[in-house]
């Protein structure tokens, strides 16, 4: 099964992030594929390089940027990340600034699709 | 256009302005009816808020998105439905909606068709993907 | 179709909302604050309750530890998000947000 999954929430202030990750490493375990990972809304915070949670905490951009570092397609949303200040800058590596069209293709191209919000 | 692709609905269920989930899904649908997909949009609970006329947000200092739903027929999305018992739940008459296109010829506003629960339903179950606000 | 509701059925009409439309044979997933809708002997088990007579009601094990909720109402399906993912497998997925 090839998903695609939209993530409409920020890090750590709801669990959306959580649970879409969560969701994510059991289906790749399964052996699905993920076509793309949309962050939309506050999703786009989920990029930000600059997050320092405490050490004993989980990192939520370095484990978002190390499931791009596999392949999945991350993508933040263009217009959400100008209104909220998330520039190429400030971006962890392997996710990537495009915009909603990148959303109609990913969910073209799945099987099926998966909000998480709050 | 006709729509070949895939039956994708979205579905708004959050009031306006309080937060900006729903100016938000109106970008992607305005995007997304430019793609070759069958698109529905399907405002339910307090997503049908988002249709009150009257709606002002100047006294806030918002933008507002009133203008772009009034523009979704232009921009070609059509397929637009709301939910008759989150109409009634909240005292919007049916015919009080706010327009979101005007007829080419006659001129008379166009407004998103009135359905029931089991309808909408009906229609979510056909659906390829669902795109939730 | 697979309705998901991660909000508390106590300060959230979400479960109630979607129960309004799922269809006969839909399945019900509960993630987040949304298990608190599987717990029993509250003033809203009877949504989940009533819901089990038309459809299967699962909720996320994970999220229901979490929440130290160890009195579930009965007939509600604990799951993995190993089940989670087969569940979306079988059905297209609405998100009550």
């Amino acid at each position: 099964m090839k998903l695609s999954i939209l993530v409409l929430e920020g890090p750590y202030n709801h669990e959306a992030s959580d649970s879409a990750y969560n969701f994510i490493q059991a289906a790749l375990a399964k052996g699905h594929t993920i076509r793309g990972i949309f962050f939309y809304d506050d999703g786009v915070y989920n990029a930000t390089k600059l997050m320092d949670p405490p050490q004993d905490d989980r990192h939520i951009a370095k484990r978002w940027s190390e499931l791009g570092a596999t392949g999945v397609d991350m993508i933040v949303c263009v217009a959400a990340a100008k209104r909220r200040g998330i520039t190429n800058e400030v971006l962890v590596p392997n996710v990537r600034i495009s915009g909603l069209g990148q959303l109609a293709s990913m969910i073209d191209e799945c099987d099926r699709f998966v909000t998480f919000g709050d | 256009m006709a729509a070949t692709g895939k039956k994708v609905m979205v579905t708004v269920r959050k009031a306006p302005h309080g937060s900006i989930y729903v100016q938000e899904s109106i970008e992607v649908m305005f995007i997304f009816a430019t793609y070759d997909m069958d698109l529905s949009v399907v405002f339910i609970d307090d997503g049908v808020l988002a249709l009150q006329p009257g709606q002002d947000t100047k006294g806030l200092g918002i933008k507002g998105f009133m203008a772009s739903l009034g523009a979704l027929v232009d921009w070609e999305v059509t397929k637009v439905y709301v939910d008759r018992r989150s109409l009634k739940e909240r005292n919007i008459a049916e015919d009080a909606v706010i327009a979101i296109g005007k007829d080419e010829d006659t001129d008379a506003p166009i407004r998103p068709q009135v359905l029931d629960s089991a309808e909408i339903a009906a229609m979510m179950a056909a659906q390829h993907s669902i795109v939730s606000f | 179709m697979l309705h998901t509701v991660n909000k508390s059925p106590f300060q959230n009409s979400a479960l109630e909302n979607c129960l309004r439309l799922a269809r006969e044979g839909d399945v019900i997933l509960l993630l987040e604050d949304g298990v608190y809708a599987a717990a029993a002997g509250t003033a809203k088990s009877s949504l989940v309750e009533q819901a089990l007579k038309r459809h299967t009601v699962y909720a996320i094990e994970a999220d229901v530890k979490a929440r130290g909720l160890n009195n579930l109402i009965k007939e509600v399906h604990i799951a993995s998000y190993a089940d989670f993912v087969d569940l979306v497998e079988q059905h297209p997925v609405h998100a009550w947000l």
